[in-house]
């Protein structure tokens, strides 16, 4: 039904609304009280919506890529939809970044961007690019909106896609034209959505439940390897009761820490590429895996031939395609993460079988040995007694400051390692990192949308002096919006995490991996911004400094510590070729 | 190993390019496909030929299914089925010619659906296999052009793919 301006209806409770206005109401309908975004000459109408109501509140960033990951920092600490709104071309464009970044690691979003009027389309016209297809092999799905009418429905079924099953990121296209403000439609938002073409997965096969407790039960030496599905899926709590009433030993991927608190005894530490030593040694070594939401990534597996040898393995996951993809499944089970692990636990209980006690107390007596020899929790395993800063030392000085309560963000490199490795998550949701992408630029913009959401929690960005330069203006939304957060930059004065692998796998040449004296100074540049800059140079002065900055509630903070720039991260997988055991531990030592 | 598969999905805009695009995304190979609206003109039909081992065929069809715009679909090469794909082929028919050409198209029991003075253009329909025969038979030196539409496929017996 098509009604012009000025023309009256008689179904009085139907309200009419322009394209433009019809959108704004349906996030309002759909629940959503915060836009991050940029505008544009595609998306003016709808800006102009969002100016006329004051429900959902519009945060500017200062690139769209920014948007897209402060977006993701919300929904990955919440488990909330994150929203983006940009406009046509290069905005649509360079939300593409952050939009491949949520979708790697399956993240709650919806990106709705403007695009050039219906009867432009297709001809080269100012600011056009075909959102749609640039974003195809990144998204879960996709809507060009040809019609204002079929706003509300999109939008319903968009949220609907992005948060259910195996999440991840929803694009809504919208032509100018369909969001005119002089033209009105009836605004209905949908009770119900059929969707005939979309079930996602929901419990899991029964019979497979059993048989893969019969199998765990039986287990020697058993591991549970658990990925960001268990964070995602809301399983933490289960997966906790499942490990301590076996008492099995559980590590967690880089996408998964906080899934099994960190500070529990059962805690391996994270596995895969700089994985502990223990975590995968004993992976190596298990004769059963329970592997739940983690998708046998190639930096966790390392040579897919050589994986586990001697193992037999269990994976649950909502996605039919993550199951048998790299590793084969012996009991594969499709499924929401806690409704499985409930099944599984209401299954234990109601059984008499026990494990193998005597199997599982030389078990952890073997995995404690490994601790003791190379663990990263049982000595350090960097120099303690030199005149440099240890990076490592300094995420774990942070993790002592914040209780290790934090909402720990990052950016990409050997930063993120080691904050992987020294700070310890209790609790999911807490730590935010790029995984599956690897987005330097991402721990920025993510740590702005995490303190949004949490405005009374300490938040804290890892980051490197050249990831940070990625996404550095958003410094000025942090400004605008008053987001006091703490940027920790381990400046190790190089693209630390590339040098290392040319001097572990290019005999040192050093290519294009150190700024020649270029960079900036990090305290003034904060100050330009608004903020307080702390330098951190001297090993004497880092925890003084760094209490006297974690003191400091009301203001953005960028703590610039100077670190050792020769150290590695270690261990470190022996690639190619090696299995999930052969790392080396030190520049010096291989297993 | 050789597969058919048939996909039933949303006659959307963009439906097409996302089964297009999952098969170079991933590095699957598509042999041939053919996509026409069903009766029920809210659906369409697609039927794809690939090759791959079991384990590949599975995360095709696993990876086809995660697609929102597909509704259903179907490995027919699990079970009996009826391949058919189509042929025009347009060949030389000169002088004695003329009479070898029919017979040919007669054998794999084609049709000449346009004639001159020096040219047939015949259709033959059947498996894969048979037009490959087929434009064998003819032989390289007659065959001007060649047209097939790519393989489509149906299950024998009860077993349907509907809705
Ligand atoms: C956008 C992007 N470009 C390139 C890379 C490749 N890369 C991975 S780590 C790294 C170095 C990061 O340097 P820095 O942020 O200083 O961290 P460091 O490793 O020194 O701790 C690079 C260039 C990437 N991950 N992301
Ligand atoms: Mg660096």
């Amino acid at each position: 039904m098509h009604i012009l301006p000025g023309e009256e209806i008689e179904e009085t409770q139907v309200e009419l609304l322009s394209g433009g206005d019809m959108l704004v109401r349906a996030l309002q309908d759909e629940g959503v009280n915060l836009l991050f975004g940029y505008p544009g000459g595609s998306a003016l109408h709808i800006y102009d919506a969002i100016f006329r109501q004051k429900s959902i509140k519009h945060v500017l960033v200062r690139h769209e890529q920014g948007a897209t990951h402060a977006a993701d920092g919300y929904a990955r600490s919440t488990g909330k939809v994150g929203v983006v709104l940009v406009t046509s071309g290069p905005g649509a464009t360079n939300a593409i970044t952050g939009i491949a970044t949520a979708c790697m690691d399956s993240i709650p979003m919806v990106v709705i961007s403007g695009q050039v009027p219906r009867d432009k389309i297709g001809e080269d016209a100012f600011q056009e690019t075909d959102m749609v297809g640039c974003s195809r092999p990144v998204v879960k799905h996709s809507f060009l909106v040809k019609n204002a009418e079929d706003i509300p429905e999109v939008v319903r079924k968009a949220f609907y896609i992005a948060r259910t099953g195996r999440p991840g990121p929803v694009v809504i296209d919208i032509p100018k034209d369909v969001t005119n403000p002089s033209e009105r439609f009836p605004y209905r938002y949908p009770e119900k959505l059929r969707m005939r073409s979309y079930t996602p997965a929901g419990k899991g096969h029964g019979g497979q439940i059993r048989k893969a407790v019969a199998l765990l039960l039986s287990a020697r030496r058993p591991v549970i390897y658990a990925g960001g599905g268990v964070v995602q899926g809301e399983g933490a709590a289960l997966l906790a009761e499942l490990a301590r009433c076996l008492n099995y030993p559980v590590t967690n991927t880089l996408m998964g820490l906080g899934a099994f608190p960190g500070s529990d005894k059962r805690f391996l530490g994270m596995l895969g590429m700089h994985g502990t030593f223990e975590a995968n040694t004993a992976m190596h070594h298990a004769d059963v895996i329970l592997a739940v939401g983690a998708r046998f990534d190639d930096r966790v597996t390392n040579t897919p031939g050589k994986f586990c040898p001697g193992a037999k393995i269990i994976h649950i996951d909502v996605d039919p395609a993550s199951i048998s993809k790299t590793i084969i499944a012996d009991i594969p089970i499709v499924g929401t993460v806690a409704f499985v692990l409930g099944e599984m636990l209401e299954t234990l209980k109601s059984t008499e079988e026990q494990p193998d006690q005597s199997a599982i107390v030389d078990w952890w007596r073997q995995i404690d040995d490994w601790r003791e020899r190379h663990g990263l929790y049982t000595a350090p395993r960097y120099q303690t007694d030199g005149a440099l800063i240890m990076p490592q030392e300094v995420i774990r000085a942070v993790y002592d400051m914040t209780e290790g309560e934090a909402f720990v963000t990052s950016d990409v490199g050997q930063h993120q390692m080691f904050a992987a490795q020294y700070y310890l998550f209790d609790k999911p949701r807490r730590w935010i990192n790029s995984g599956g992408l690897g987005t330097m630029g991402f721990g920025l913009p993510a740590a702005l949308g995490v303190k949004i959401a949490h405005p009374d929690k300490e938040v804290v960005c890892v980051t490197g002096e050249g990831s940070i330069q990625m996404c550095i203006q958003e410094l000025s939304t942090a400004t605008q919006y008053h987001l006091p957060i703490k940027i920790l930059c381990l400046n190790n004065q190089a693209l630390g995490m590339v040098k290392q692998w040319q001097e572990m796998q290019y005999e040192g040449r050093l290519s294009n991996s150190v700024y020649e004296e270029s960079l900036p100074d990090f305290v003034k540049l904060a100050e330009a911004y608004g903020h307080l800059g702390v330098k951190i140079e001297r090993r004497g002065e880092l925890h003084v400094k760094l209490q006297e900055a974690f003191a400091e509630r009301d203001r953005t903070v960028f703590i610039d510590v100077y670190v050792d720039p020769s150290e590695h991260v270690y261990p470190m997988q022996v690639m190619p070729n090696g299995s999930m055991r052969d790392m080396w531990l030190s520049k010096t030592e291989r297993t | 190993m050789r597969r058919i598969i048939s996909v039933l999905m949303e006659n959307e805009p963009g439906a097409l390019s996302r089964v297009v695009g999952l098969f170079s995304q991933r590095g699957y190979n598509i042999e041939s496909l053919t996509v026409a609206p069903t009766e029920d003109n809210t659906l369409s039909r697609l039927t794809l030929v690939t090759i791959g081992d079991d384990r590949k065929i599975e995360q095709i069809t696993k990876n086809l299914n995660k697609l929102v715009d597909v509704v259903k679909l179907v490995d027919l090469t699990e079970g009996s089925h009826i391949e058919r794909e189509l042929l025009l082929v347009k060949v030389r028919a000169n002088g004695a010619q003329r009479d070898e050409v029919k017979r040919s198209v007669d054998i794999f029991r084609g049709q000449i659906v346009d004639v001159n003075s020096s040219i047939y253009t015949v259709q033959v329909a059947g498996t894969g296999e048979k037009l490959d025969a087929f434009l064998q038979a003819l032989g390289e030196h007659t065959i001007m052009e060649v047209v097939r539409s790519g393989v489509s496929g149906i299950a024998r017996g009860e077993k349907v793919l509907s809705l």
